[in-house]
């Protein structure tokens, strides 16, 4: 019983960091898509070798870096695991997501922007009318598996000790016990079968009409 | 005076050359009909009247107003744009209707947006909007689809969907209506059906122009027609004189393989 509510402890750091990423990944990356496909060369320039190196090196590299890089950098060590964690996080899925977004957006065909401009919508009413939800419908298979995964990334926050489920449960494989580290497996298959379900009724909504 | 005039009007994509000085000009109510081979600018033509396209250099005029002018680099506010957008219509040889919205909501989504710009919105909203929606119910009943109304674009045939997409252009009242090829996407029995729609909007005197590869229908329709050949006007007359007197050899040709 014991050992059950410490994985729950642990998990608990998992849905912390999972909740927070996309809360706050899910807009930057936006913000990420429109600077990369901005019009202004060296801001799309500096964005898309941003999202480059993001997404070409590895989360757990990511999350060493911004751990250990303020204190013998600058002198100034990040306080909180956690919060160490949680940013390494959040700018790593919001590459992630600019690009699906990116690649929502430029599948939209042209003539749609066209239609929206010589019925004399301005550009945003473009944007919000008549792409947007378009863009989404593309967007929710790409951004299910994605988020998914995120699920069983959280799991490497241990890896700059931040106490979550994993870090729970090998405390007790020191002491012998395996069932403790089987069942984390439960923790993350319930979580994304919940997600599964969600991202179904969500596609199966957005399924009333075909492009 | 002529409700568009278009002068001298020259597009150049990088170093190729597309329309080449085009003139001509329509008076209220007319019916022009654009033929040409693939590749003599027709598109390019519709597309820098309706600013899809920045013309390279030449002039156009909306009811005395110029609306375009390419040789004036400034930059025209975003608000000014669309209020000249206005004067047009353009109907697209792929209707791109808005897919997530069902027939009436993509005839009404303009109309709708635009009514916002009202300064009484507030106070008219519901009066404003209902005066939209009976329009596009008035608009979708000519064209033959009432029993549409709440049906979704993918859920129509392809003479369905460009009614549509006529009905919304009507919406927005243009001044003048064009077509670029508005039944080449479209099966032979499904055209008859489209060019039907355009002979009613001729017999209401709507200012047209049409691009078309129907002959017989620009002769039928058509007050006037005018030939394209790379990027020039060849021929501007009546269907009579260009159809059966042409000038110019290249319209012979053109005309003895459509025929
Ligand atoms: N965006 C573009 N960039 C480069 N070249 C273009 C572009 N659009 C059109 N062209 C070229 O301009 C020429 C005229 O094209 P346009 O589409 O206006 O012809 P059209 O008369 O409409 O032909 P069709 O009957 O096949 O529709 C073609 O040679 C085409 O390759
Ligand atoms: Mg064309």
């Amino acid at each position: 019983m014991e050992q059950w509510l410490s994985l729950f402890e642990g998990f608990k750091y998992n849905l912390i960091l999972f909740f927070v990423t996309i809360l706050c990944a899910v807009p930057l990356g936006l913000l990420i898509t429109f600077c990369s496909m901005s019009k202004f060369k060296p801001l799309s320039f500096v964005s898309k070798v941003f999202v480059w190196i993001i997404r070409g090196t590895p989360l757990m590299l990511q999350l060493f870096v911004i751990y250990y890089a303020p204190g013998i950098l600058f002198n100034t060590p990040m306080r909180s695991r956690l919060i160490a964690a949680i940013i390494a996080f959040i700018v790593n899925y919001a590459s992630y997501f600019s690009e699906i977004y990116r690649g929502g957006i430029e599948g939209i065909p042209k003539g749609q922007y066209e239609a929206g401009q010589v019925l004399g919508l301005t550009k945003t009413q473009v944007f919000t009318k008549v792409v947007l939800f378009q863009v989404i419908k593309r967007i929710v298979p790409p951004m299910g598996n994605e988020i998914m995964t995120l699920v069983k990334d959280t799991s490497l926050a241990r890896i700059i000790g931040v106490g979550e489920i994993m870090m729970s449960a090998e405390r007790f494989s020191k002491e012998g016990l395996i069932w403790p580290l089987f069942s984390t497996g439960l923790f993350f298959l319930a979580m994304c079968g919940i997600l599964t379900i969600l991202f179904g009724k969500l596609e199966k909504k957005l399924d009333y009409y075909k492009s | 005076m002529a409700i568009l005039e278009v002068r001298d009007l020259y597009k150049s994509f990088g170093k190729t050359e597309v329309l080449k000085g085009i003139n001509f000009s329509m008076e209220k109510g007319e019916i022009i009909a654009v033929l040409g081979s693939s590749g003599s600018g027709k598109t390019t033509l519709l597309r820098c009247i309706n600013f899809l396209e920045t013309a390279t250099s030449g002039k156009v005029f909306a009811d005395g107003e110029c609306i375009l002018d390419a040789s004036d680099k400034k930059k025209i506010p975003a608000a000014e744009m669309r209020r000249r957008q206005l004067n047009f219509g353009l109907v697209f040889q792929s209707f791109n209707l808005f897919p997530q919205y069902n027939v009436l909501e993509n005839v009404t989504l303009a109309p709708k947006l635009l009514a916002r710009e009202n300064p009484d919105f507030k106070q008219r909203k519901r009066e404003l909007f209902a005066g939209i929606e009976d329009n596009a119910r008035e608009l979708l009943s000519r064209v033959g689809l009432s029993d549409k109304l709440d049906n979704y674009p993918c859920e129509l045939s392809g003479g369905q969907q460009q009614r549509v997409s006529i009905s919304r252009a009507l919406a927005l009242d243009p001044k003048i209506l064009f077509f670029d090829e508005p039944t080449s996407a479209l099966d032979p029995e499904l055209t008859n059906e489209i060019l039907k729609v355009i002979k009613d909007l001729a017999q209401k005197h709507m200012t047209m122009v049409i691009v078309t590869h129907e002959i017989e229908f620009a002769r039928n329709v058509a007050d006037r027609i005018i030939f394209m050949n790379e990027g020039k006007v060849l021929e501007d007359g009546t269907p009579e004189e260009v159809i059966e007197h042409p000038k110019n050899e290249r319209t012979k040709a053109f005309l003895s393989k459509m025929l």
